[in-house]
């Protein structure tokens, strides 16, 4: 493959598959840490009835209306999920188990019914993603990256998950201290003064946020893989919180690229013809980093 | 009793705030599931004085603390801290959790644990400097923590675990110092370390209050005592509180008759 090729077909579902990966392992290492790796899988799959209201809603798939969609859906679950719990007096696990499998089916069939034929929205897409359509078709080689009217036609999907994932980065680095604290230690946290409520529900918005702007890259199924894989493998390696994050952004990065590139070229190398979903690559990957941080990690006891 | 619940109005927190003790509980109720945990609890705790909160378990003596705290929502009562709101007041409260309510795999080492009683002075971001680490230190120092200040906190026993604890409420350098079940499964050692440290806050003019279950170590640690089950039953000066009859209504009669009289009991 030369360089236009790469960056016309390669490039862009490169940057927005690593840039997805990240979005996700940073959110995950507090819900993992904080036993609410479930809630992960939750919203990464709620976020599909909500990009499917929203576009019977609006008509488009356009970014705003999508991540408000994503969002309400979140926020719905959340909600029903604390609910169940209350009044049906049934453990955390079931009652999540029951509102995100209901609600991810309820949007299987509002997508299965509504015409989407002239949009890029289909139930295949919302499992899977579509990292390998995410094409710039305006590049004929790297001298692009500076070439105004090629840059114009990036997928809107970059500027999407780029702004996603910054604003992601920002908000760990600014609320540092107090996410450290309420996730170790409640109870202290609370005596700080910390909102330690308003902190919990943080993390379920940045990984509903993280969750919508992944969506496209690597679809609801693999999203869970970067939500835990990453910072599961981290935890391994190091015990120390701020290393365990940097771990897990590594590793994020590793298996968005080495499964990207895996899953294009790989069976080639074995001498298939054909290429292999890069979500699902990106996924397997993933969960074969988990299985050498378990088996070879330093910090594993 | 009903009446009492619904007397808590704002001029009684004008008055308590008058009184102003380090810690002062009225009509503190709480209950999980509708069944009262604490029930219309009434207490003032005096300054510079080690009490201790006695009683059998699931008397409540946990919920008391973490009510008057704010961690847990009360049906009715309130506490009031140096005579004003928790709120107002919480650079000058510290509070030891119980160990086992948090996850010790949690990535972390011993100075980072301790370091988050830092964490009023310092804000979202402030710099962490060397005076910063100075304070650390010096609490890991009182309860002899200072050789494992690097160690990962799963890979330390349960009373040094506790120990690290201690250290964060001390980094806090507060007024009052609430401690939920300090001793509970640690060493000999420990045990004697956390008791000089509660002392020496008490003699520097610093308030100490934590719950206890050893009933046998009582009068050795305590200045006051508040015995209670669900209801408070009995509290003061531990040779008039800490009484064979307290004892008895707060167990009904379920400890042994050696134990019936804890100065025999100790003989």
């Amino acid at each position: 493959m030369n360089g236009g090729d790469f960056v016309t077909f390669s490039l862009t579902p490169l940057l927005i598959g690593s840039l997805a990966a990240l979005a996700c392992a940073l959110p995950g290492n507090f819900l993992v840490l904080r036993r609410q790796a479930l809630l992960g899988d939750a919203i990464s799959h709620v976020v599909l009835p909500g990009i499917v209201l929203a576009f019977l809603v609006t008509g488009t798939i356009s970014t705003w209306p999508m991540l408000l969609g994503s969002a309400t859906a979140a926020v719905v679950a959340v909600v029903l999920i604390e609910a169940i719990r209350r009044f049906g007096r049934i453990e955390p696990g079931a009652a999540m188990g029951v509102v995100f499998t209901a609600m991810f089916a309820a949007g299987i069939l509002a997508l299965e019914q509504s015409d989407t034929s002239g949009v890029h929205l289909d139930v295949e897409h919302a499992l899977f993603g579509n990292l390998e359509s995410l094409i710039w078709l305006d590049a004929t080689g790297w001298a692009s990256l500076v070439d105004p009217v090629a840059l114009a036609g990036l997928p809107p999907e970059l500027f999407r998950i780029s702004l996603v994932t910054v604003v992601i980065a920002l908000s760990l680095a600014v609320f540092w201290r107090p996410l450290a604290i309420s996730t170790f230690d409640e109870g202290f946290a609370r005596t700080l003064g910390l909102p330690v409520r308003a902190i919990g529900l943080g993390i379920v918005i940045v990984s509903a946020l993280a969750a919508v702007a992944a969506f496209d890259a690597v679809g609801s199924i693999i999203v869970i893989a970067m939500f835990i894989c990453p910072p599961a493998a981290a935890r391994l390696m190091t015990n120390r919180l701020g290393a365990q994050v940097a771990w897990s952004a590594a590793f994020a990065l590793i298996a968005a690229t080495l499964g990207f590139t895996l899953a294009g070229s790989g069976p080639a190398w074995l001498g298939s013809e054909n290429a292999v979903s890069a979500a699902g690559m990106v996924g397997t990957v993933a969960g074969v980093i988990l299985a050498c941080a378990a088996l070879f990690g330093p910090a594993r006891n | 009793m009903e009446a009492r619940l619904e007397d808590v109005t704002m001029r009684d927190v004008r008055e308590l705030a008058a009184q102003g003790g380090p810690l002062v509980i009225r009509g503190m109720t709480v209950a999980y599931d509708r069944k009262p945990a604490v029930f219309s609890v009434d207490a003032t705790f005096r300054s510079g004085r080690i009490t201790g909160i006695i009683g059998p378990n699931g008397a409540g003596k946990s919920t008391l603390l973490r009510a008057a705290l704010g961690i847990v929502k009360p049906l009715a009562g309130q506490a009031t801290f140096f005579g004003t709101t928790l709120g107002r007041s919480r650079d000058r409260v510290a509070y030891v959790p119980q160990r086992a309510s948090v996850d010790w795999d949690f990535p972390a080492r011993v100075v980072d644990v301790v370091a988050q009683g830092l964490y009023r002075r310092l804000g979202l971001l402030g710099r962490f400097g060397r005076d910063h680490d100075d304070m650390v230190m010096a609490a890991l120092e009182r309860v002899g923590m200072e050789d494992f200040s690097a160690r990962q906190i799963g890979q330390l026993s349960g009373g040094q675990q506790q120990r690290v604890f201690l250290a964060r409420a001390l980094a806090q350098d507060a007024m009052i110092y609430l401690l939920d079940e300090p001793f509970a499964g640690v060493d000999a050692a420990t045990e004697r370390a956390i008791i000089k440290v509660l002392k020496a806050l008490r003699s520097e003019g610093r308030t100490v209050i934590a719950v206890h279950h050893d009933l046998s170590t009582v009068e050795e640690y305590f200045d006051d005592v508040l015995v209670m089950n669900v209801r408070k039953i009995s509290d003061g000066p531990v040779g008039t509180a800490f009484t064979p009859e307290a004892l008895d209504t707060a167990y009904g009669g379920r400890l042994e008759r050696g134990l019936r009289d804890p100065r025999k009991a100790l003989a």
